[in-house]
Order: structure tokens, then C-alpha cells, then sequence
């Protein structure tokens, strides 16, 4: 039996959330170094994976699979494909920075605090989510997918509740209302979506007497399996309203921006560019792949909804006076973007949304990260209260700004080349909605830069006037990403050599065939 | 040769990329690497132009296809590179004016503090125009287009400790994101036409597919075409642009970034041939804009303003004659170069009167100056001679062409356009006379205390107006400025000449663009003959009125039309209270939707169905770890509920 690579690059993370937390309470700095050291060995693993898959090989690669509940038929069975090789190396690319980044967020405020090792507690969580994020990308069984989909929400809830901004204009006693608001709200969004995708899921068991993703496709290939439609399309809902709450789409969204908010920036982009990532996922694999006649039914109501969210998040963004929970209306928008290149069905929509997925997770990872430390400087959330930063930290407004610009998808960065193809994936299929999407373009510039204007440009406020720019580790966590939005902006060849087979695998899912260019039908 | 041009936008890029992330260590040597960069970029466009001179017409074309850039599925995208003739033209002007520009820049930014900044900047502009005009697909094209554009916020928000350039800066990219959804869409149109989107193929297979499916690509090229150079109707961010340091007006927005739509039209000219209602509108638009910018330009106090006028109509003329086919393609490309001369040169100029003047732009407060500046004037006069047509000199070659192919247009429409030409021309005298009247001309204005406008009587006088008011000294620039001014102001000279006689510009250019003789109803002779007549009627209203008399130091209030022209013909202001004030009523009615109604609605739809709001306010009371615990505990039972249901 060969070394099980996927089991291990999730059972590391885990174990290491373990040995985090049992560091002692006075050795803080050691059980953060645990967990930088832990995420980067993950990362190691990770490129392992992605080094040991096959482009053109097998759809499912490295896969393991031990009996688990006999009597139920749940399987231990991991595999990754394209996508999820991809996603995995978002993830575990992001955790050493979001680490690195929270380095400081979860220091003892003063001595006597009533909670109990919150340092160590801190790493360990993100430790944890990073276990389960990446075993629900590699589970092939749809009831382990499942539980790793929901257990990762009892970290994230003491993430978000726990651990807020240090200081806060409406004092501590206001944040820490507002903060156990927040990660309630999440929880309950999350676990609804959650119950609802049980049923399914068990109605699926029923149905096909199987949970493995492998043996029902085959059934259903060979017709050995039949579904009737009306079965399909109500377990397709089952599951596909859990993802859209986790995605998250129209009008299902309105957790995130708490959550986002009230969140340190680390955890920001944990949720939005990690564990959100896992309910896009989760479309291609389970929606597109077990319910393909469901989700062709579905796709005009979803592809309204995902132009929605394009429009309606970035409008909001706009609106906002907030830094963090602009970006997390962003985020909503770019989800927007995701779910319709997914469901357009074209080879280009859903390369593009899984470049989408990729590009998003670093580019909101640079912006977010960048304002998290812009405002642990000032002690302020809200863009007001900024002014003429570049004046005096030009280092963090000049990473800022590259951050802007990825998400408003400057071409040359990494995002423009998934965005230009989920447009065009859609465009090709459906015209209409891929010309109102191009709205979300002009849009995001108007959000981007007047939130760099009214932060960075103009006199200097007195209040930032003694503003230090970036610091060594916060440069180390900055740079980096930078560097990666670029090369994928320049050279995305590897990303989409490994996405690629994936998409088709998918296409043939929902038998869908591109269409034709119209000079080319007509000879 | 080949490998060569990808040098021409390594050279620059490796400068920007130096420059940037050098850091402090760098400032005292920031500005040569930057100059030697752009020199060095130049250097490769001149070898890379000799070599091209040595070959035939029919094997002049080079490619280079560097790497496969977006493999997808049934797309695909590469970084490759297309050097044809006009390409060529392009590269020699972007370098070349953009080299001396750079060295204008040295004397000019000398005393910034930002200076390796700036140098970083520029370096990144050429890089981006270069590989604008080298890529050999819409796609790369695209890339370089939103570079430039990038550059453009860079550096007219240079100085972002000013609100008001910031404001210009953002102004300026997102007026331009609006045309580059055309662009987008133009894209998204040829790939589901052609299946592809590279020069080559589609401008092949042009003819191939409906005229509705092109005139759709052709005029969504053209909004594109009308957000980068400032063609009405999204060309209200041209005037505040000037908010940049001059050196930055000079380059990007007269001499080249500002002309890349006019590239665009060109080289998809397959496209635009094949739909001629798309051409129309094209002629449409640029006819607009030509009186629309020299309108404004009429109005503007501002030296740098009214040239920005200027640049638009000039551009206006372009954009004309590249609406006219292959009769105008030539010529909208030979004006562009003329105009990359002389606009940059008249811009250099006023950056030099701005210099000497401590930064002051208002031309009621100069007058004169042609004793204190006698290089500035002479370079700028050239600049002024060549952009109002004087027989001779570049513009006279170049623009008389564009209006004799109007009028060859035919018809009604073409005497309208060539109408429009003409009255252009006069326009054209008249501001620009006005701007060389009171600048180097009259009484020493600049001697006397400003004396407060009557229009804004409310505003709390400036320091230098409470009696310490100490006149400036003018004084001619350092020569790092007045020899990029000499260089120029030879181009603005000789260029036209040299361009026009025997064809020359036609004969290079034709082999790419391909060119038909037009037959204007009326001989060349007259057509020439009228735009003299008109030339020296403008200039004649102008000295009447800024010449014979002295100028006012405080405008007066002027007529409805002056007022409005100040205003941009008030375009800005249905900007403001249409999108802007629009906009934000929407968005903060939204942000309230947002958190009232469809917040409220998902919460109380779960309310409804599981009591949740009752608990969700326990919760927040510290149960909700408890919660989860009874949630998974619920969720467990029913597996376990639904397993056994199953067995039985």
C-alpha cells in the first residue's frame, strides 16, 4: 500500500491543532511558531500533491478508501481531482500567512484575562479548520464530505466569537456583543444550510443505496441507477441551498458581512477565501456531478441570482463605510462571478471559476490582510477615519493598492484572467446575463478606489500622522502574495494544466458540449 | 530580430520594476536608470526600424510568439507580438518622445522628493503603451490597455496629498472602465464569432460573418476607443487629467495613451470596412468632439486646460478620419504623429512657462513673456504655427488632409463633415492664438496682485493677496527641459513636410491599412485654399479680441456659451447630479435594504419555521455553545432515526 499522501496533508494540520493547544500557557510564542511551522510543513505536503497528480491521468488520483460504517455503507474514501488539487494548494498556501498575519491578534490584552490560553486556542482552531477544509476537498464520499463540511463550522464559530479587533470605537462591551451576534448569525445560516443538506444526503442513500460519488456516477452512467426528475431536482436543492449558503449567494448572504466584520482580518480571510471556497467546490463536485438533468433545470434561477449577488454586492460595497465589510460585499460579488461561470456549463465559465475560486482566495488574502494591519494601527474599522496614509506608510499603501487593483481585476494580475473567462464562458451560452455582468467590472473600480482614496490620499489626518509602515513580518506576509498575483496574471499555464481535465470530466457530467464559434459552425 | 521585441517592453518594465521596489537607496541615481531605459527601449525601435526599411513592403510584418499565456478548453490566449508598419510608427513615437520626455523630466520633478517614484511610473507607462500596440490579440492588446490606464491614475494622482488629483485620478480610470467593458465585450463578441480573438484570423475572417455581428464589435470598439482618448461621450476626464505633473500631460495625455483609440479603429479597419454604420457613428463622434474640445478649449484660463481642449478636438480629427475607411486610415495616423509632436511640444512649453512662474496655470495672470523665455517662446510658437495649420508646417500636411478626405466622404454627410473639419480649423486658430496672446504677448499681468474674482467674492483671499504679494521672476528653463522643447519643435516643423510630400506616410503605411483615393467634390486646391482663409480668420477674431486690447487680469462673466464651456459645456455637472448623486441615493437606499429587508426576510423565514429568533436572542446571551452541542445532537438522531428507518 502506498504512503497516504491526502490523509496525511489533512492529519497533520489536525494533530497539529492538537500539539498547539497543549503548549503550555507561558510558551505563547512557542505554540505560534508550532503552528507556522506545523502550515508551512502542510504546504509541503501539498505541493507533494499537487507534484505527485496527474494532469491527463485518472479523474480521481491518490485515491484511499477503507470501509468505515459497514452497516451504512459509509466509506473512508479521499481522491483528489484537478479542482481539488488546486484548492488544496490555495489553502494550504494561505494558513502560514493568515498565521503570520494574526501573529499578534490573539496576545493576552492584560493580565487576568478570564479566557483560557487564548493564544494557543487561536492557532490551534485555525489549525483545525485548515484539517477539515482540506479533507472536504479530498472526501469522495458524500457522507464524509458531510461531516467535515459541518464540523468545520464549531472552529470557525470560536474563530468569529472569539477573537475580535483590538480596539474598537464603541469600546469592548458593544464588540463583544456584536462579535457573539456575528458568529451566531454565522452558525445558524451555516448549520440551516447544513440540515437541510443532510436530508438530502440521506435521501440520496435511500435513493442509491450508495454515498461514494464514484459508484453512483457509474450506476447512473451505466443506468443502473435511475433518478426520477422529481427526486433529482429535490435532493439537487438539498444540497445546493447548504452550498449557496456557504458560497454565499443572494439573498443568503447577509452573514458574511457580520462575520467578516467583526472578525480579526485573518480570520476574514480564512472565512472568505478558505472556507467559503469549500461551498463553490461543492457545486462543481456535488451538484454538477450527482444531479447533472437537476442542475441543467436549475441553471437559468441560479444564473439570476449569481448576476444578482455580481450587482447587488458590489452596489453594497460601494455603500459602505466600513473597511472590512466593504471587502466582504466584494467578496459577495466575486462569489457571483464563481457561481455563474459553474453553472454556464462552458469550458471556459467553469475553468474560469475555478481560477476564480484560486485567484480570489489570494487577491482578497493581500487586500484584506493589508487593511487588517491599517487598522490595528489606527484602532478604526470605519474609512473615515483615515486619510493621506500614503503620505507616511507608502509601503502599506502602495501593497494596498496592488491589493485593490487585483480585486478590481487589473489585467495583468492574477484575477483578470478568471474573470475574463467566466465572461466569456457565459457570454458564449447566455449574451444577455454575461453583458449585465460586465456592470460588476465597472463597479469594482468604483468601490476599490474610493476606498483607497479616502484611506490614503489627500492631507494626512492628524491620527495617522505617526502611522508606521509595514514591518518585516507583515512585508513577509504581503510580498509574497503580491508576487503570486502577478506570476498567475503572467503565467497561469500550471493552474490551468491541472484545472483543465477536471472541467472536461465535468462537462461530461452534464453532457455539455461548447458552443461553436458561429464563423467556424457555418463552414 | 525577432527576439528583439520583446526587449523594447523589457527595457522600461525592468526600469518600473526597479524603481519601485528599489526603495530610498535608489533616489539619487532613480531618474537616469529610468532615462537610460527609455533611451535604451528607443534604441532597439530604431534598429528594429532600419532593419524593417531593408526589406520589402510585402515582408516587412515580424512576429514573435513568446508563450502560451491562457490555455483553456477552446480558448486561447498568448503573449505574442505583432511588429508591422504601424506598429513601427507607434513604437518610434512612444519611445522617442517618451525618451524625451524623460529627460525633461529630470529638471522638471528636481526637487520632489518622489522623484525615483515618478521615473518608475513613466518607465511603467511605456512599457504598457509599447505592449499595447505590439500584441497580435485583443486579449494581450487589452492587457496593455488597462496598463497604460493604471499608469495614467498613477500619475495624474502623482501629487495625491491634493484632493483634488486624487479625485481627477480616479475620475480618470473609471470613465475609462466604462469604455473598457466595450472592449471586454468587443472580445467576448469575436470569440463566439471567430472563435478567437488574435489579430490575424479575425480581421481575415472579417467578411465572413453577418453586418449586424460587426457593427455590434465595431462600436463596441469604438466606446472603448472613446473612454482612452477622450471622445465625447466620455471624455470628461481629459480636463481634470491635467492635474498630473506637465511632463505626464505632454506624454500620456496628448502625445500618446490619449491616441491608442485611434489605434484600435485603425487596426481593426477589417472590422470597421465590413460595417458601415459603425463607421458613421465613428465619424459621427470624432466630428462631435473636434468642435466640442475646441469649444472648451475657447473658454479655458487655464493654459494647460485649454490645451487639453486641444488635445480632445485634435483627437476628434483622428477619430474623423479614421471613420472614413481606407480613404482616412493613413492620414488619422499621420495627424497622430504630427499631433505627438507638437502637442507635446506646446505641453513641455507650458510646463516651462509654469516653471518660471511658480506653478501659476492661469493665463490672465501671465502676459509678456516672450522677453524673460525667449527659448520657450520660440519652441512654443513653432508648436502654435504647426497645430493651426500654417501652410507648411506639420499640422497644415496633415490635418488639410483629413478635411479634403471628409468632404470626399460624399454626399450630405460629407460636406457636414468636412464642414465640421473646417469650422474645427477656425476654432483651432482662434483658442490657440488666444493662448500664444496671452502668454507671450501684452502687458505684464503677473506683475500686479490678483485681484479677487468677483465670483467667488466669498472665499477667503490667498496669502499672497494680503499685501505680501511678491511678483514672480520668470525665467527660462534649464536646458534638460529646452532641449526636449528644440528636438520637438523640429518635428513639429519638419515632420509634416517630410511626411507628406511624395507620399511618404502613405506609401510606409499603406501595405497595413491599405488606402483608396478619395475624390472631394470640390478640387484639393479649394480645400486647402478654405482652410487657409478660415486659419487666418480665427487668428484674425483672436488678435481683435486678445491682441488689440489688453486682457483682463479677472475673467469677465462672459456669455451663456462662455460660461457654459468653462464648465465643460456642463457635462460634469450632469455627471454629478445624474450618476453621482444617483448613485449614491441607490447605494445607501440599498445598504439599507440590505439590512432591514433581506436580512430580516431570511431571518424571520427561519423564524417562522423553527422559532429560531426567540433563540437566536437566548443565544446571544451566552448559550450558543450550548446550541451547537443540541444542533449536532439533533442532527445526529436524525441520521441515526433514518439509518434505522432504512433497516427496518
Amino acid at each position: 500500500m502506498s504512503f497516504p499522501l491526502l490523509t496525511a496533508t489533512a492529519a497533520l494540520p489536525a494533530l497539529g491543532a492538537v500539539a498547539t493547544a497543549a503548549v503550555p500557557a507561558a510558551r505563547r510564542t512557542a505554540a505560534k511558531w508550532l503552528a507556522l511551522l506545523v502550515s508551512l510543513a502542510t504546504l509541503v505536503l501539498a505541493a507533494l500533491v499537487a507534484v505527485r497528480f496527474e494532469p491527463g491521468g485518472d479523474r480521481y488520483q491518490l485515491t484511499e478508501s477503507h470501509a468505515w460504517i459497514k452497516d451504512f455503507g459509509v466509506r473512508y474514501e479521499l481522491g483528489v481531482d484537478g479542482i481539488g488539487v488546486a484548492l488544496i494548494a490555495l489553502t494550504a498556501l494561505l494558513i502560514p500567512f493568515i498565521v503570520l498575519a494574526g501573529w499578534h491578534d490573539a496576545d493576552p490584552q492584560e493580565t487576568g484575562s478570564k479566557r483560557w490560553r487564548p493564544t494557543q486556542g487561536f492557532f490551534a482552531l485555525i489549525l483545525a479548520v485548515e484539517a477539515m477544509v482540506i479533507l472536504s476537498f479530498e472526501a469522495t464520499d458524500v457522507f464524509l464530505f458531510y461531516i467535515f463540511f459541518e464540523a468545520m463550522l464549531i472552529p470557525m464559530y470560536f474563530l468569529i466569537g472569539g477573537f475580535g479587533d483590538r480596539a474598537h470605537e464603541h469600546g469592548e462591551e458593544t464588540a463583544s456583543t456584536q462579535r457573539s451576534y456575528a458568529a451566531v448569525k454565522f452558525l445558524l445560516y451555516n448549520l440551516a444550510g447544513g440540515l437541510i443538506m443532510l436530508a438530502a444526503v440521506i435521501g440520496l442513500y435511500v435513493v442509491a443505496g450508495s454515498f461514494s460519488l464514484q459508484e453512483i456516477a457509474e450506476a447512473r452512467a451505466n443506468g443502473s441507477l435511475q433518478m426520477a426528475a422529481t427526486t433529482e431536482r429535490w435532493l439537487f436543492l438539498g444540497f445546493f441551498f447548504a452550498f449557496a449558503v456557504k458560497a454565499p449567494l443572494w439573498p443568503l448572504h447577509t452573514w458574511l458581512p457580520n462575520a467578516m466584520g467583526e472578525a480579526t482580518a485573518p480570520v476574514a480571510v480564512l472565512i472568505t477565501a478558505v472556507v467559503d471556497k469549500v461551498g463553490t467546490f461543492a457545486m462543481l463536485r456535488f451538484c454538477l456531478g450527482l444531479f447533472p438533468e437537476a442542475s441543467k433545470w436549475a441553471t437559468p434561477v441560479i444564473l439570476v441570482l449569481a448576476l444578482v449577488s455580481i450587482v447587488y454586492g458590489a452596489l453594497l460595497a460601494v455603500g459602505q463605510r466600513d473597511i472590512k465589510r466593504l471587502v466582504a460585499y466584494a467578496s459577495i460579488s466575486h462569489f457571483g462571478f464563481i457561481v455563474m461561470g459553474i453553472f454556464a456549463m462552458t469550458s471556459q465559465g467553469q475553468s474560469g471559476a475555478t481560477l476564480y475560486m484560486v485567484n480570489h482566495g489570494i487577491s482578497t488574502a493581500a487586500l484584506m490582510l493589508v487593511a487588517g494591519f491599517l487598522i490595528s494601527r489606527r484602532g478604526s474599522r470605519l474609512i473615515a477615519d483615515y486619510g493621506g496614509v500614503q503620505k507616511v506608510a507608502p509601503v502599506l499603501a502602495g501593497t494596498f493598492l496592488i491589493g485593490g487593483l487585483a480585486t478590481l481585476s487589473l489585467p495583468g494580475l492574477a484575477p483578470f484572467v478568471s474573470e475574463f473567462l467566466v465572461l466569456v464562458g457565459t457570454f458564449a451560452r447566455y449574451p444577455v446575463i454575461g453583458i449585465i455582468a460586465t456592470v460588476g467590472i465597472v463597479l469594482a473600480a468604483l468601490y476599490t478606489l474610493v476606498l483607497y482614496q479616502r484611506t490614503m490620499t489627500g492631507p494626512v489626518r492628524p491620527e495617522v500622522s505617526r502611522m508606521p509602515d509595514l514591518r518585516a513580518r507583515e512585508l513577509a506576509v504581503v510580498a509574497p502574495l503580491i508576487a503570486l498575483l502577478i506570476l498567475l496574471g503572467v503565467f497561469p499555464k500550471p493552474l490551468t494544466d491541472i484545472v483543465n481535465p477536471a472541467v472536461e470530466h465535468t462537462m461530461s457530467d452534464v453532457q455539455q458540449k461548447d458552443p461553436q464559434p458561429e464563423v467556424e459552425a457555418a463552414k | 530580430m525577432e527576439n528583439l521585441i520583446a526587449l523594447l517592453i523589457a527595457a522600461p518594465l525592468l526600469g518600473a520594476a526597479v524603481l519601485l521596489c528599489g526603495g530610498r537607496r535608489l533616489d539619487a541615481v532613480g531618474h537616469w536608470i529610468g532615462t537610460v531605459l527609455a533611451a535604451a527601449s528607443f534604441a532597439v525601435g530604431v534598429v528594429l526600424f532600419t532593419d524593417m526599411l531593408g526589406r520589402s513592403a510585402e515582408e516587412r510584418t515580424l512576429t514573435r510568439h513568446l508563450y502560451s499565456w491562457i490555455p483553456v478548453e477552446g480558448f486561447r490566449a498568448d503573449v505574442a507580438f505583432h511588429l508591422d508598419q504601424l506598429s513601427m510608427t507607434f513604437v518610434l513615437l512612444i519611445s522617442g518622445v517618451g525618451t524625451l520626455i524623460h529627460v525633461y523630466s529630470i529638471g522638471y520633478m528636481e526637487h520632489d522628493e518622489r522623484r525615483r517614484r515618478f521615473f518608475g511610473y513613466l518607465n511603467l507607462f511605456l512599457a504598457a503603451m509599447l505592449l499595447l500596440v505590439l500584441a497580435d490579440n485583443y486579449l494581450l492588446l487589452y492587457v496593455g490597455w488597462e496598463g497604460v490606464g493604471l499608469a495614467s491614475y498613477l500619475l495624474i494622482g502623482f501629487w495625491q496629498h491634493k484632493p483634488s488629483a486624487a479625485t481627477a485620478a480616479k475620475k480618470a480610470f473609471l470613465v475609462n472602465r466604462v469604455g473598457d467593458v466595450g472592449l471586454s465585450i468587443a472580445i467576448m463578441l469575436m470569440f463566439t464569432t471567430f472563435g478567437t480573438f488574435a489579430f490575424g484570423p479575425v480581421l481575415a475572417a472579417a467578411g465572413d460573418t453577418g453586418e449586424g455581428k460587426l457593427t455590434a464589435i465595431a462600436l463596441m470598439l469604438l466606446l472603448a476607443a472613446c473612454g482612452k482618448s477622450a471622445q465625447v461621450p466620455l471624455q470628461s476626464w481629459l480636463g481634470d487629467a491635467m492635474e498630473g505633473p506637465t511632463p505626464v500631460s505632454a506624454l500620456i495625455h496628448a502625445a500618446t495613451m490619449v491616441t491608442a483609440g485611434v489605434y484600435l479603429i485603425v487596426r481593426s479597419g477589417a472590422i470597421f470596412n465590413a460595417a458601415p454604420d459603425a463607421q458613421l457613428v465613428v465619424t459621427v463622434v470624432g466630428a462631435v468632439t473636434l468642435l466640442f474640445g475646441a469649444v472648451v478649449g475657447c473658454a479655458k484660463d487655464d493654459i494647460k486646460k485649454a490645451l487639453a481642449g486641444s488635445t480632445m478636438s485634435q483627437i476628434g480629427y483622428m477619430v474623423l478620419a479614421a471613420g472614413l475607411g481606407p480613404i482616412g486610415y493613413v492620414f488619422a495616423i499621420m495627424h497622430l504623429v504630427t499631433h505627438g509632436f507638437f502637442k507635446a511640444g506646446l505641453f513641455l512649453g507650458a510646463g516651462s512657462v509654469m516653471h518660471g512662474m511658480n506653478d501659476e496655470v492661469d493665463m490672465r495672470r501671465y502676459g509678456g513673456l516672450r522677453k524673460y523665455m525667449p527659448v520657450t517662446f520660440v519652441t512654443f510658437g513653432l508648436g502654435y504655427l504647426a497645430i493651426i495649420g500654417f501652410p507648411g508646417l506639420s499640422g497644415f500636411f496633415s490635418k488639410d488632409k483629413i478635411i479634403e478626405a471628409a468632404f470626399a466622404k460624399g454626399g450630405a454627410e460629407g460636406w457636414i463633415l468636412g464642414g465640421a473639419a473646417l469650422l474645427g480649423a477656425a476654432i483651432t486658430a482662434y483658442y490657440m492664438t488666444r493662448v500664444m496672446l496671452m502668454t507671450f504677448f501684452g502687458e505684464e499681468r503677473w506683475r500686479d496682485a490678483p485681484t479677487p474674482s468677483p465670483a467667488e467674492s466669498d472665499v477667503e483671499p490667498a496669502a499672497e493677496t494680503r499685501g505680501e504679494y511678491t511678483p514672480p521672476h520668470p525665467h527660462e528653463s534649464p536646458s534638460s527641459m529646452t532641449i526636449p522643447m528644440i528636438v520637438l519643435a523640429f518635428g513639429s516643423v519638419f515632420a509634416g513636410a517630410f511626411f507628406g510630400i511624395g507620399d511618404r506616410f502613405l506609401h510606409w503605411l499603406e501595405p497595413v491599412t491599405g488606402h483608396a483615393h478619395g475624390h472631394p467634390p470640390v478640387s484639393a486646391l479649394t480645400v486647402t485654399l478654405s482652410t487657409v482663409v478660415v486659419l487666418i480668420v480665427g487668428v484674425a477674431i483672436a488678435w481683435a479680441q486678445y491682441g488689440r486690447r489688453p486682457v483682463p487680469a479677472v475673467a469677465p462673466r462672459g456669455s451663456l456659451l462662455t460660461r457654459a464651456a468653462r464648465r465643460d459645456l456642463l457635462q460634469d455637472d450632469f455627471n454629478h447630479v445624474v450618476l453621482v448623486r444617483g448613485g449614491e441615493h441607490l447605494t445607501r437606499s440599498l445598504v439599507y435594504v440590505d439590512h432591514t429587508l433581506v436580512d430580516g426576510v431570511v431571518n424571520g423565514t427561519a423564524a417562522s419555521v423553527g422559532g429560531l429568533s426567540g433563540r437566536l436572542r437566548k443565544l446571544q446571551n451566552g448559550y450558543a455553545r450550548s446550541y451547537a452541542v443540541s444542533m449536532f445532537g439533533g442532527a445526529a438522531v436524525l441520521v441515526a432515526a433514518t439509518l434505522l428507518m432504512r433497516a427496518v
